[in-house]
């Protein structure tokens, strides 16, 4: 029965009927399993409580993107691209990277997704160079770079606040991982976009009138708070507040300067969401513990050896695009959790690198979208596949590598 | 217009971003002054496709909105429309405009049946002539095209020095 009510909370946040919010399954299916005892009440509870600071910390970050948007950090961004890269599209392929890696380690890969891609665009087209693998870079390093913080991608929040690791030690364990990620799919990209990159593009020179300037304020906010994850953590307080404190003083700004509505902030805090990630986790939690728990953990190595570490990764990588990520880092993480944190490091990078094989983050999405647009020419999917293929092996096996390597100097 | 008139004939310009001031230049230099010149522009549909499905992935956060493929799309077409008009300014006469959706090089082809010539730039490897410095899609139009095919250069050709020797030579030392 709890298998039965994942399926259809899954399916219903794939489908999207009337594009009414994924919680609107989510939120009965979990009262349904508690209420039939798939799940104890106090579990139910327990599981709730434990992901309340995650989720408050998610929140604050998307509203922190947002209000970064608003300030304009994502279109300053764009002006630098286009200055920077001298009218040499290579240039601005690496430009790109620094921006897309560093925008979705910070305020997470859903800014980069929503917020930058179509900046990166935008820059791209005003140059005149040829926007395909600009666009390629910002799609998959807003999963393969989303490996460096806690903040940057929900899988980290939630394997963070089971890892019991501290956020500097997350960061430290996670850096040479996130930069062999990112090295592949520059090599990669570099490689499979030649012919694109190598017409040349319109050069930018100074500083045309209008142009908007770097939003001061907001980076030094978002700078400060990126300091205060480290030491609220490192002094055994949730990195949350941080967070929410960094939101905090962006929305007073906002709301003086009367740029922003408290309805819009709270819109973007996007409180259906946190209710649906909840419920979804009380949902995982009655099927792992009837069932699914035993069948999974046989095929999950213990240990921490580079062999178990690739095997974890590779089962990981190969769940999140079957059922994407966020439902596959949730089955896995109590199960890695007892082998240790270089266990639950290793569930991420494959949670994380992984959805770059499937472009829309798994097969259940992409076969539904195959569905839907059966009676219209959709476009090619040879080219996502080719690159994700060429991208996700390589990038996984080097970043557990790097992730082995790390445990080794300075340890789980 | 009478029997014997021979019909306007027909020149395709593909306008691609970085190499279409090399083909309406080209076209300035070569088309007939009568002929009747098509600038095609292609938006390749992978791209609102590939930020959009990234979005799909964000499960649970697809707020209204949110979604940046629609948003791609729209800057894509208001780009397409400004390469063209650029392309229409530079070539200084009469044209007409296409543009077209879909995998470029297979919109490229389809649009240039019944064209009498087809002026394209080259891209890949622009630093040395052959072999295999032809960008996929572009090998694929001149493969493929249903009409004469006038490939140009969009700076200067490279030396022909640059021509690797044929395989056959012994390597090394040349007298």
């Amino acid at each position: 029965m709890s298998a039965a009510a994942l399926a259809g909370v899954l399916a219903w946040a794939v489908i999207r009927p009337r594009d009414w919010p994924e919680a609107v399954a989510a939120v009965p299916a979990a009262i349904l399993v508690t209420a039939t005892g798939a799940i104890p009440v106090h579990a139910a509870v327990a599981e709730a409580r434990r992901l309340g600071p995650v989720i408050g910390f998610l929140a604050a970050v998307l509203v922190l993107a947002q209000l970064c948007a608003d300030e304009g950090l994502f279109r300053a961004c764009g002006a630098w691209l286009a200055r920077g890269s001298a009218g040499r599209p290579g240039r601005l392929l690496a430009l790109v990277f620094v921006v897309a890696a560093v925008t979705t380690a910070v305020l997470s890969l859903d800014a980069t997704v929503v917020l930058l891609t179509p900046v990166v665009f935008a820059t791209a087209a005003r140059l005149e160079a040829r926007a395909r693998p600009h666009v390629y870079a910002c799609t998959h390093l807003a999963n393969s770079a989303s490996l460096l913080l806690p903040v940057s991608n929900l899988t980290n929040l939630l394997a963070f606040a089971a890892s019991g690791l501290a956020f500097g030690r997350f960061a430290a364990l996670m850096a040479l991982p996130w930069l062999a990620a990112i090295a592949v799919e520059y090599l990669v990209l570099r490689l499979f976009f030649a012919a694109d990159l190598a017409v040349g593009a319109r050069p930018v020179q100074a500083r045309s009138e209008g142009e908007p300037g770097v939003p001061v304020f907001a980076v030094a906010v978002v700078a400060v708070t990126l300091a205060g994850f480290a030491v609220t953590s490192a002094a055994g307080v949730s990195p949350a507040w941080a967070a929410l404190a960094g939101a905090a003083v962006l929305a007073a700004r906002a709301l003086a300067r009367r740029r922003a509505t408290v309805v819009q902030l709270a819109r973007s805090a996007d409180v259906p969401f946190l209710a649906f990630v909840v419920s979804l986790a009380i949902v995982v939690a009655a099927v792992t513990g009837n069932g699914l728990g035993q069948v999974l953990r046989p095929l999950l190595p213990a240990g921490t050896s580079l062999p178990a570490l690739l095997a974890i990764a590779g089962l990981a990588a190969a769940l999140a695009n079957l059922i994407n990520n966020l439902p596959a880092v949730l089955v896995l993480l109590p199960l890695a959790a007892p082998a240790g944190a270089g266990a639950v490091l290793a569930v991420l990078l494959g949670v994380n690198i992984g959805p770059n094989l499937t472009y829309t983050g798994s097969l259940a999405t992409l076969l539904w979208r195959r569905v839907v647009r059966q009676h219209g020419p959709g476009p090619s999917l040879a080219e996502f596949t080719r690159l994700g293929l060429l991208t996700v092996p390589a990038g996984l096996a080097l970043a557990v590598l790097a992730l082995w390597a790390a445990l080794h100097a300075i340890g789980g | 217009m009478t029997d014997d008139d021979p019909p306007a004939r027909l020149v395709l310009l593909w306008i691609a971003e970085g190499t279409w001031r090399a083909c309406v230049d080209a076209a300035l230099r070569l088309a007939p002054a009568d002929a009747s010149i098509t600038l095609l522009h292609v938006t390749p549909a992978e791209l609102p496709e590939a930020a959009h499905g990234a979005y799909l992935g964000l499960l649970g956060r697809r707020g209204p909105g949110r979604d940046p493929g629609p948003r791609v799309a729209e800057l894509a077409a208001a780009s397409a429309g400004e390469l063209l008009d650029a392309a229409a300014r530079r070539l200084g006469r009469p044209a007409a405009r296409a543009e077209r959706h879909g995998q470029p090089e297979r919109e490229v082809v389809s649009a240039a049946a019944g064209a009498d010539l087809l002026i394209m730039a080259r891209d890949g490897d622009l630093s040395r002539l052959g072999p295999k410095s032809l960008g996929k899609a572009t090998r694929f139009v001149v493969d493929h095209a249903p009409c004469p095919v006038l490939l140009v250069w969009p700076g200067p050709a490279p030396a022909v020095a640059t021509i690797p020797p044929p395989p056959r030579d012994p390597p090394g030392h040349r007298p």
